[in-house]
């Protein structure tokens, strides 16, 4: 019995949240469906750990679906490189369900609340099933899955420019959807196959035709719009802007991440570096825009006046570090890719709480809006600072590890400039996250009923929880930096 | 003493700070924790002297950061100085602190002593880094912590110095420390320190070394070196107890302490003196000494006029750093001590003068010595002491300094040397003269006194420290044996 349910792991973690969201529909209640959607989320949350430990022990997991074997059926692929990815995204939306209680409750009308939790549940199964699944197409479906829930999480937003800003997401995005599908297709016509590890196989034999290259422009271009990668950008500040909190917490920390997984895997594992990087020129084409990205971002972010959108145009910024880190296809570039998918995850996750927190104290999140919160809210406004000290990349903080390890990257390989760009990027940064600290602290409040309120428990909970873990990453990041490291190893050794 | 210790004395001003927050509703305890904390603190660091001095290295690592980068506590001489040092005149400054907030009625006075343990914490954990993954996470938790302290008055004026502090602080920190020590990560393979230094071996030609020594002395803006010496006064609008301890003692000393223990860890004496790397790095230093003591003349306030003398004096020590010669070393490290105690006592005469008068500028202080005696008298003994003037403690480090340029064949610097203590005498001696032999000016009220009692008496065992420095020097050649003449 136990040993039957380990070995149905794999596929239970898409296949909870697939279920619980239907359950939700049908019992059509906010705090029922909350209940679901928190249960799900820790369930994979523990699934995904067990999975971590077992591929920890025992080397990659494949799980074929249905007991059709690959390449003719469906395999789900477990190593430690998606493992990394499923962790940080089970364990966003574990803590994400302590903190939507309070602040969907605020933000969502109660008789709608239900759909937000099934949509919130779909979103979490497309982005276990990108990151878990060994076959292209089946990839496509599941990035399908969790666009359209997004669209929908994105388009529940107060205000009405939500709707718009969904919009503008769902045009992009299904874009980059259809770039990635004619990609896959173009290797399928080639190759004759859509499992991941038979295209591999099966590529080098025909690498050489344009067709090929063409499915790789496809797929780059169409992973890149969504996440985000400068000139693709200009759907994320205003979807993340105007997106209910919790859902710019969850869709800041996860999606965005599993979009980078997935190129990374198509790059590496399916195309292989030597193919990539070495016969065509993608590294020199990501460099130049990751570093646009890392400085165009930031100063962007500089002018900003709203907290949400301050902290989306970093996003963009900090997208730019992972996509730099991964362009260089090194061992120790990989690893600072990898590092930086998690930590920036968990730091712009706890960023996004705290603008949430003040957005539930406030009903508005302009700096102005926030000034001199830092005394009504000492425990949120703390929260801002170490999470913001760790986007800067202060060390004993996760960010100050991926920072580290991304110079180390580039000085290895002798790119001064690139070290350069990557400090004055977090320069930069220093500048947009000290006006806000500045507003909280410095700033008379803008209505002076003097009283102390802070956010619920939950949310202040869930915020310091994710801090919590940033700091410990910065002080003992050796676990996630083996783990980032052999997976770096495994990515390069099976493209070579 | 087992080196289990060394995590623990750093953690005891931190825990302890958690329990100034709680008593904060009683002042005299509140207090009276910090300054049994400091006590405690000076009494566990001098546990070890006898070990280091017999040529002991204790060392203690917790855990492993990164693959190869521990967070690592290691004792050796140097850092033993000046974590004695910063935690002595902890439990002083605690003292006169307690006087100065009081007698000015100062707010957040709870978060101020907080703030004050935490970056002593900070400050021990730089003395007892064992390696440079280590050194920099308390660097940066240094800067931090006394943010809040710089910008206590929370208004225009100190949220603009708060910038200009924690812009230059962490710009130099993340933009040269950082890409310098990733670079002697890739360079050497390691990032602890060792004796002997670790570039010997690591094929790094003259320029590449010169670069990187720059980069990194550069990156320990703490050190206050021109051009990136505008954050020292810039912390000025803290509370004078703040200038006093942070920007005279802890903060100051931890970037040229940092800049000596690059020189001898890192680098190493001989290689720096084969290659000459440092050597740029010496005439930035010297540029320093000079162009601080010349705007020092310049400022009528008070404690801008002391900043710039601490820019000045800063560089020093780094002269002794970047001399390359083991007496220079000695130099050095004994000028941590000398100025640390001369400078603390200016700061707190200051603070004086500010309780008891009001009074900012040096021009405003004509004829106040009658009514402050031992307050301009102790400010008179401490700037004989930067001076170098015997029977100060200050003349031994300038010694120390002055033979070792002859050693390394510097006479320039030694002509340096000779002539910032002319300045000295120019902008120190400026303050007891009108202090004494001016007329007051009219306004001035007959019935000033001296500040309440708990400003006067540390600012009396202060001076009378640089006297005692002079007549007594051998604790400090003693524990700097390794660098002294034979």
């Amino acid at each position: 019995m136990i040993t039957q349910f380990l070995s149905q792991m794999p596929v239970l973690l898409v296949v909870l949240p697939l279920l619980a969201a239907p359950v939700c529909v049908i019992v059509h209640r906010a705090a029922p469906s909350w209940f679901i959607y928190a249960l799900t989320s820790w369930a994979c949350f523990a699934i995904a750990f067990l999975l971590f430990v077992q591929v920890r022990i025992g080397g990659p997991i494949s799980y074929v679906l249905g007991g059709w074997p690959p390449p003719f059926g469906i395999e789900l692929r477990l190593d430690a490189l998606n493992m990394l990815v499923v962790l940080l995204v089970t364990g966003i939306a574990a803590i994400a369900s302590i903190y939507a209680r309070a602040s969907i409750a605020a933000e969502i009308p109660r008789e709608r609340a239900y759909l937000f939790y099934a949509a919130l549940l779909l979103c979490l199964c497309g982005l276990l099933g990108i990151s878990i699944t060994g076959d292209a197409f089946n990839l496509f479906v599941f990035l399908e899955i969790s666009s359209l829930s997004s669209y929908s999480l994105i388009a529940m937003g107060a205000k009405r420019r939500a709707l718009l800003s969904a919009f503008q997401y769902l045009i992009m995005g299904t874009i980059g959807g259809t770039f990635l599908l004619i990609g896959i297709g173009f290797l399928y016509m080639m190759t004759g196959s859509l499992n991941m590890a038979d295209i591999a196989d099966r590529l080098p034999a025909v690498s050489d035709t344009r067709t090929v290259e063409a499915g790789l422009a496809f797929i780059v271009i169409g992973l890149s719009l969504k996440f985000a990668l400068f000139p693709l950008h200009i759907w994320l500040p205003n979807a993340y802007t105007y997106a209910p909190s919790a859902v710019s917490a969850f869709i800041a920390a996860t999606a965005t991440k599993v979009a980078v997984y997935a190129l990374i895997r198509f790059l590496f594992t399916v195309f292989g570096a030597a193919y990539a990087f070495g016969q065509l020129p993608l590294g020199e084409v990501l460099m130049v825009l990751a570093v646009v990205a890392m400085l165009s971002g930031s100063v962007a972010a500089i002018f900003q006046t709203d907290v949400k959108r301050l902290l989306a145009w970093s996003s963009v910024a900090q997208m730019g570090y992972i996509v730099l880190g991964l362009s260089m296809a090194s061992a120790t570039g990989l690893t600072a890719a990898l590092a930086h998918i998690v930590n920036h995850g968990i730091i712009k996750g706890a960023l996004f709480m705290v603008a949430g927190a003040l957005f539930w104290r406030m009903r508005a999140i302009s700096i102005n809006d926030v000034a001199g919160l830092g005394r009504r809210m000492p425990l949120t406004a703390a929260a801002f600072v170490v999470a913001g000290l760790a986007l800067i990349g202060v060390p004993a903080t996760g960010g100050f590890i991926s920072k580290w390890l991304l110079l180390e990257a580039v000085m290895e390989d002798a790119h001064y400039g690139l070290a350069a760009a990557i400090l004055v990027s977090s320069l930069l940064s220093v500048i947009y996250i000290g006006r806000v600290v500045e507003a909280l602290y410095f700033r008379d409040p803008a209505d002076n009923d003097g009283k102390t309120a802070e956010a619920p428990v939950s949310m202040v909970a869930a915020t310091w929880v994710l801090v919590g873990a940033s700091v410990a990453l910065g002080l003992y990041a050796s676990p996630l930096v083996e783990t980032a490291e052999r997976a770096a190893a495994g990515l390069l050794g099976s493209g070579a | 003493m087992t080196a289990l210790w060394l995590p623990l004395l750093v953690a005891l001003p931190a825990v302890m700070s958690l329990v100034v927050a709680v008593s904060g509703r009683w002042p005299n305890l509140r207090e009276g924790v910090s300054v049994a904390t400091a006590l405690a603190l000076l009494a566990g660091i001098a546990g070890f002297i006898g070990d280091v001095t017999a040529g002991a290295r204790p060392s203690f690592t917790l855990f492993e950061i990164l693959p190869g980068a521990s967070l690592t506590f290691t004792l050796e001489p140097i850092g033993l100085l000046f974590a004695m040092i910063a935690s002595g005149l902890w439990s002083l400054t605690t003292v006169y602190a307690a006087g100065y907030m009081r007698g000015n009625a100062e707010h957040a006075q709870t978060r101020f002593f907080v703030c004050f343990a935490l970056a002593i914490s900070a400050a021990i954990g730089i003395a007892f880094a064992g390696n440079l993954m280590t050194l920099f996470i308390f660097y940066e938790m240094l800067t931090l912590s006394t943010y809040p302290l710089v910008t206590h008055h929370g208004d225009a004026e100190s949220r603009d110095g708060g910038r200009v502090y924690l812009g230059i602080l962490l710009t130099t920190s993340i933009g040269f420390f950082l890409p310098a020590t990733v670079a002697t990560w890739l360079l050497t393979g390691s990032i602890t320190f060792t004796d002997g230094g670790l570039m010997a071996g690591s094929g790094l030609g003259a320029l590449g070394a010169g670069l990187l020594y720059a980069l990194f002395l550069y990156g320990t803006g703490k050190a206050a070196l021109m051009p990136f010496h505008r954050w020292l006064p810039a912390a000025m609008v803290a509370p004078t107890p703040v200038s006093a301890l942070l920007h005279a003692v802890a903060v100051v000393k931890a970037g040229v302490f940092i800049v000596l223990k690059l020189t001898v860890y890192v680098f190493g004496v001989d290689f720096l003196a084969e290659t000459g790397a440092s050597q740029p790095m010496m005439w930035i230093a010297t540029i320093t000494v000079l162009g601080a003591s010349l705007i020092a003349m310049t400022k009528d306030n008070l404690k801008a006029r002391l900043a710039y003398s601490t820019v000045s004096q800063l560089s020093y020590i780094v002269l002794g750093a970047t001399m390359a010669s083991s007496l220079g070393i000695l130099g050095g490290s004994m000028h941590i001590a000398m100025h640390a105690f001369a400078k603390i006592t200016l700061f707190f005469c200051a603070g004086a003068i500010y309780t008891a008068t009001h009074r900012k500028n040096v021009s405003d202080l004509d004829g106040l010595g009658y009514a402050m005696p031992i307050t301009f008298s102790a400010f008179f003994i401490a700037s004989l002491s930067l001076i170098g003037i015997p029977p100060m403690g200050g003349i031994w480090s300038k010694w120390y300094l002055m033979e070792g340029a002859a050693d390394a064949g510097h006479i320039a610097i030694i002509l340096v040397l000779s002539l910032s203590s002319l300045l000295n005498i120019v902008y120190l001696l400026e303050i007891p003269t009108r202090a004494f032999f001016h007329n007051p000016r009219p306004d001035t009220p007959r019935n000033w006194q001296e500040a309440p009692w708990a400003c006067v008496i540390p600012l009396s065992i202060t001076a009378a420290g640089c006297i005692v420095w002079f007549l007594y020097p051998l604790p400090f050649t003693a524990l700097l044996s390794p660098w002294a003449p034979q």
